[in-house]
């Protein structure tokens, strides 16, 4: 370690390592990575030599070109993120430097714009979920689904959460994480679960589930409705373009993944998640809400951040929740391209996909020894389903691969044997075609 | 100023004795002011139990949200459902129509632990709140 190192950013003094050290109980700091095998705690790392930045790009280029991109090949991956065509006026409008470059508004009035987008998202958001009020968006589907637990509790004033094992494996890890830290029970129900304990806070299912299957809403809501706790479920937004929305099934609170409305597929993030509840409950809404007011001299409509004495930066410990931000940016593009598609277009996408995967799934229902959906054969389903092939998940996989397709999601852990498919609008029917091919290339010899 | 037919604790709440062990409550003028207009005021349940000291609900004004601390220890027999509508009549009369509660008293020796209108008012006066 350099000794006397004065670093610009670090503030503390030898006196203060000093102190801290005696407090944590060691004597000095390289003590506090013992815990490292001596071995790998300092280890020689041998770097190439410094590149040009011509040279560095090339460099970059031909790493990044090992990579097997979505739209460069085709591909029939979901499971929570899916692809759809993007038009180009959205990446257009949302790079405008007044979207771009302003953060959240913490000032907001003097961002009228900014608002006002965010409004339209919020007002989107309840359309398209027929609920009363959605707020600004929180960071992507699973921590809404999460923040949707625990304002079910904070209302029931109950701790235990019912939760559909159909569920998302990434959205219930992220459950845990939110919610057990907070003393809140997380019980895992089957689906055909027709009794419900007194002392649940809430019931969560996904719509469609994780495995594309639609899960009978009507039943559901009623029985967690029977011993009064909420009724959460999850969207896919782009099914409701023809799915009936939660709110006719009596959802208390609505959340989904935002991903499918204009946002790229990159890595996870960043997304936006929706919110939306019933108007009595607006009170324990988590996250940030626009409204629509008038001026107080004169008649002209004016947007405002409403009900912030509950967030976080007034309200300190108490806060309704502890995310105190939005992602506006990405809400906005949401917006703009809802906006695009209008009602109609975004039924017709939603049309187009259910067929395209109908399409599939028959024809590869016809391959010898492929079945579809043989863990819910009766069930109605959206755009993605379950093949279970003549061989194993991993050689079905690599053999797609081989023949320039990417396919399948490894299911194996819900469904023996199954790949969980996913067609959308942008796959063309001779891309499903050629995906039945393939697979026929692999019955059994 | 501050009525004489009241108790008072030091989270800014009054209790008027109605008949036994059946009080009101509600939150001082001070509390209002302090709170400025208010816009919310969540309540417990017709029914529920509640408790000294303890927390009750929340009162929302454009500026804050606070938390009601209940000034006694007993059921919730009655809630001031014109609040819902209305809330701003806490502010407009903090003693008479901005009551919150009604509660039977789960004992009346309770009200011993509580602040004499006298006494709330020298604590007022005091700063220290």
């Amino acid at each position: 370690m350099v000794k006397n190192f004065v670093h610009s950013y670090i503030p503390h003094t030898d006196s203060e390592r000093r102190e801290m050290l005696d407090v944590v109980g060691v004597n000095q700091i390289e003590d506090l990575f013992l815990e490292i095998p001596e071995k790998y705690r300092d280890p020689n790392i041998t770097l190439p030599s410094p590149l040009t930045e011509m040279e560095l790009l090339q460099e970059l280029e031909s790493l990044s070109a090992k990579n097997v991109q979505v739209g460069k090949m085709p591909s029939f991956l979901g499971g929570g993120a899916y692809s759809h065509f993007i038009p180009s006026v959205v990446a257009s409008l949302t790079s405008r430097g007044e979207f771009l470059t302003s953060y959240t508004p913490y000032q907001p009035e003097v961002s009228q714009g900014t608002l006002q987008a965010t409004y339209e998202f919020q007002s989107m958001m309840c359309e398209l979920t027929g609920m009363d009020v959605a707020n600004a968006g929180m960071y992507d589907g699973a921590t809404a689904f999460a923040e949707a637990a625990l304002m079910a509790c904070r209302l029931t004033k109950r701790y235990r959460v019912y939760v559909m094992d159909s569920i998302s494996s990434h959205y219930l890890a992220v459950l845990r994480t939110y919610l057990l830290p907070q003393s809140v029970e997380i019980v895992i129900v089957s689906d055909y679960i027709n009794e419900i304990d007194g002392d649940a806070a809430c019931l969560l299912v996904q719509y469609p589930n994780a495995l594309g299957v639609i899960p009978d809403l009507a039943s559901l809501g009623k029985l967690i409705h029977s011993v009064d706790g909420l009724f959460v479920v999850n969207v896919y937004p782009v099914a409701l373009g023809m799915l009936k929305p939660p709110s006719e099934y009596e959802a208390d609170i609505v959340t989904g993944e935002c991903q499918s409305l204009g946002i790229p597929l990159s890595f996870g993030g960043p997304y936006v998640g929706m919110f939306a509840c019933r108007n009595e409950h607006i009170r324990q809404l988590p996250g940030r809400i626009v409204g629509k007011t008038n001026e107080s001299h004169g008649d002209r409509d004016g947007f405002v951040l409403t009900l912030q004495t509950r967030e976080q930066h007034i309200r300190r410990e108490n806060a309704t929740s502890n995310i105190c931000t939005s992602e506006a940016l990405i809400a906005t593009a949401v917006a703009i391209h809802l906006a695009l598609l209008g009602p109609r277009g975004l039924r017709q996408v939603a049309q187009l996909c259910y067929n395209k995967a109908h399409y599939a799934a028959r024809c590869i229902s016809e391959l010898p020894g492929y079945y579809i959906n043989p863990h819910a054969p009766d069930k109605y389903w959206f755009n993605e389903f379950v093949v279970t092939g003549p061989k194993s998940v991993d050689v079905l996989q690599k053999n797609l691969f081989d023949q320039g397709i990417i396919g399948g999601i490894n299911v194996t852990d819900r469904v023996k044997g199954g790949l969980l498919f996913c067609v959308t609008e942008i796959n063309s029917k001779q891309e499903i075609d050629n995906l039945v091919i393939a697979l026929n290339n692999m019955k059994e010899s | 100023m501050i009525p004489t037919d009241c108790y008072y604790t030091k989270e800014h709440e009054w209790v008027r004795v109605e008949d036994a062990t059946l009080v009101v409550i509600g939150i001082t003028d001070f509390a209002q002011d302090q709170l400025g207009d208010v816009i919310y005021v969540n309540l417990p349940e017709n029914g529920s139990e509640i408790n000294q000291s303890a927390q009750m609900g929340e009162a929302e004004s454009v500026k804050a949200v606070s938390d009601l601390f209940s000034p006694v220890t007993g059921t919730v027999v009655e809630v001031n459902g014109n609040l819902q509508d209305a809330p701003e009549l806490v502010n407009r009369d903090p003693y008479g129509d901005g009551w919150m509660l009604k509660v039977e008293l789960s004992s009346v020796e309770q009200l011993a632990n509580l602040l004499s209108a006298d006494q709330y008012g020298k604590y007022l006066d005091s700063g220290e709140h």
